[in-house]
């Protein structure tokens, strides 16, 4: 009987793989399709107050990123060694790494908003590395999310410069040592510029990612394209196969610079709150 | 693999379909609701639990580090210490030995030239008396040569001429040739 049981296994595991694959070759313009990764589908349906607030995949690997997130550095913590073992060490890193980026940018004072620039950018990094996974879901592919911690960002500065220095953190838009007649203009720019930090915080990870998992999608549909041709397209294959290989590289890459990228800008306009005249 | 194929089904499961996923505003609200509630969870987790616990992990550390840098540096003075009273206590007993050998040294040529000036001193006697007996020795032989002379010459007249000549002419005549 457990022979028998096994074997059924192994035959129904052939059956769903078969259908799968079939799927993947014969339906490419779905499979192939580099937008359908994005699609937000829902897991549980719920809506609060006439608004649409599902658990979706994409809060699904909200939870997996908060939750994997918090359990390593929690976990390997826990030992609170004197001599740190591997993962501890990697804890430890990750925290001295945004703590000496916030240090550096945004001075001592920075530190209290420490949690913050730590939480942003391990968070947006696990994320992006999570995104790396095939059939993951990337969050920050989406600009809702980016935008939202964004305006986090700037709303804080905000908040915080004033309440901090007062209307004194209007001189953040007017550089000393300007002529006064060019005054008028640098202010418009410097105004401009202020609001234009949410927005370009926002685009850059959003369309860093976007654009990432669309090329790798786009190359690596090619592969299958080009071999259902036969041995030339098999043989023709092997170049969007390396770019694919390539890509992931750069993504990787990419998925850090980008969690680098915001953490770094969070401080230094964390600075600008807290020193406002330049 | 059932799961993949609802993530990634085919466009229009959800309301707007032919929507762009990304600017698709039905999916807003529970973006921005879920994103609240695991970021807002994280940054708990972070600010709580996490980040005091790594910090105090790290400031253990650079204490216990202090500490055992003040302890190797306290062992390091201590070491310094110890060589310069080696240093010292090996310079006095090379002092003290030099002392000693010089000591050494002069007390035996000391002997040696007592030893010397004795046998020396002996010497000199020895070669006085030597030279007093010599003396005495050669006086009286030269004192007897005369006398020889005298017995000589008598005997030598006498069988020559025959005749007797006196003692004291016979001396003269010594006494005029020698």
């Amino acid at each position: 009987m457990p022979n028998d049981l096994r074997m059924s296994n192994i035959f129904s595991a052939k059956v769903i793989f078969r259908p799968c694959r079939l799927r993947f070759e014969d339906e490419t313009p779905v499979a192939d399709d580099p937008i359908s990764q994005f699609n937000i589908s829902k897991i549980l349906p719920l809506e609060v107050a006439g608004y649409d607030i599902s658990f979706t995949n994409s809060a699904l690997f909200m939870v997996a990123t908060v939750g994997v997130s918090a359990a390593f550095l929690i976990m390997t913590t826990s030992g609170r060694g004197l001599i740190p073992t591997r993962m501890q060490s990697i804890s430890e890193m990750i925290y001295e790494f945004v703590a000496s980026l916030l240090r550096e940018s945004a001075g001592s004072e920075g530190m209290k908003f420490f949690p913050l620039v730590f939480s942003l950018f391990v968070f947006i990094l696990v994320a992006n590395l999570f995104g790396m996974f095939p059939y993951f879901f990337t969050i920050t592919s989406h600009i809702i999310v980016t935008a939202a911690l964004a305006f986090l960002v700037i709303g804080l500065v905000i908040v915080y410069g004033f309440w901090k220095n007062g209307l004194g953190f209007l001189k953040l838009f007017v550089p000393s040592g300007v002529p006064g007649v060019l005054m008028p203009l640098i202010v418009a720019i410097e105004i401009m510029s202020f609001i234009s930090r949410p927005i370009s915080l926002s685009v850059r990870l959003f369309a860093n990612m976007l654009a990432g998992h669309i090329t790798l999608k786009v190359f690596a549909g090619f592969i299958p394209m080009l071999s259902k041709l036969g041995f030339v397209g098999v043989v023709g294959a092997i170049l969007p196969l390396g770019f694919t290989v390539a890509l992931t590289a750069l993504e990787f890459l990419v998925a850090f610079l980008q969690a680098y990228v915001f953490a770094i800008l969070t401080c230094m306009y964390l600075n600008d709150a807290i020193h406002p005249s330049h | 693999m059932a799961s993949t194929n609802t993530e990634t089904g085919v466009p229009g499961d959800q309301g707007g379909s032919g929507v762009f996923p990304p600017f698709d505003s039905s999916s807003f609200a529970s973006q921005l609701v879920w994103l609240a509630i695991t970021f807002g969870l994280f940054y708990l987790l972070m600010s709580r639990v996490a980040l005091p616990r790594i910090s105090s992990i790290l400031e253990v550390r650079s204490d216990r580090i202090a500490q055992d840098l003040d302890e190797a540096n306290r062992l390091r003075d201590e070491s310094d210490a110890a060589i310069a009273a080696y240093e010292q206590e090996l310079a006095e007993a090379r002092s003290r030995a030099h002392a000693i050998a010089q000591e050494a040294r002069d007390t035996a040529k000391a002997e040696v030239d007592t030893k010397r000036a004795g046998v020396e001193a002996d010497l000199a006697t020895k070669i006085a008396d030597a030279e007093t007996r010599i003396a005495g020795i050669k006086k009286k032989a030269m004192g007897e040569v005369g006398k020889i002379a005298e017995e000589t010459t008598d005997a030598l007249v006498s069988e020559l001429l025959g005749g007797k000549v006196t003692k004291a002419d016979i001396a003269s005549a010594v006494k005029s040739v020698s």
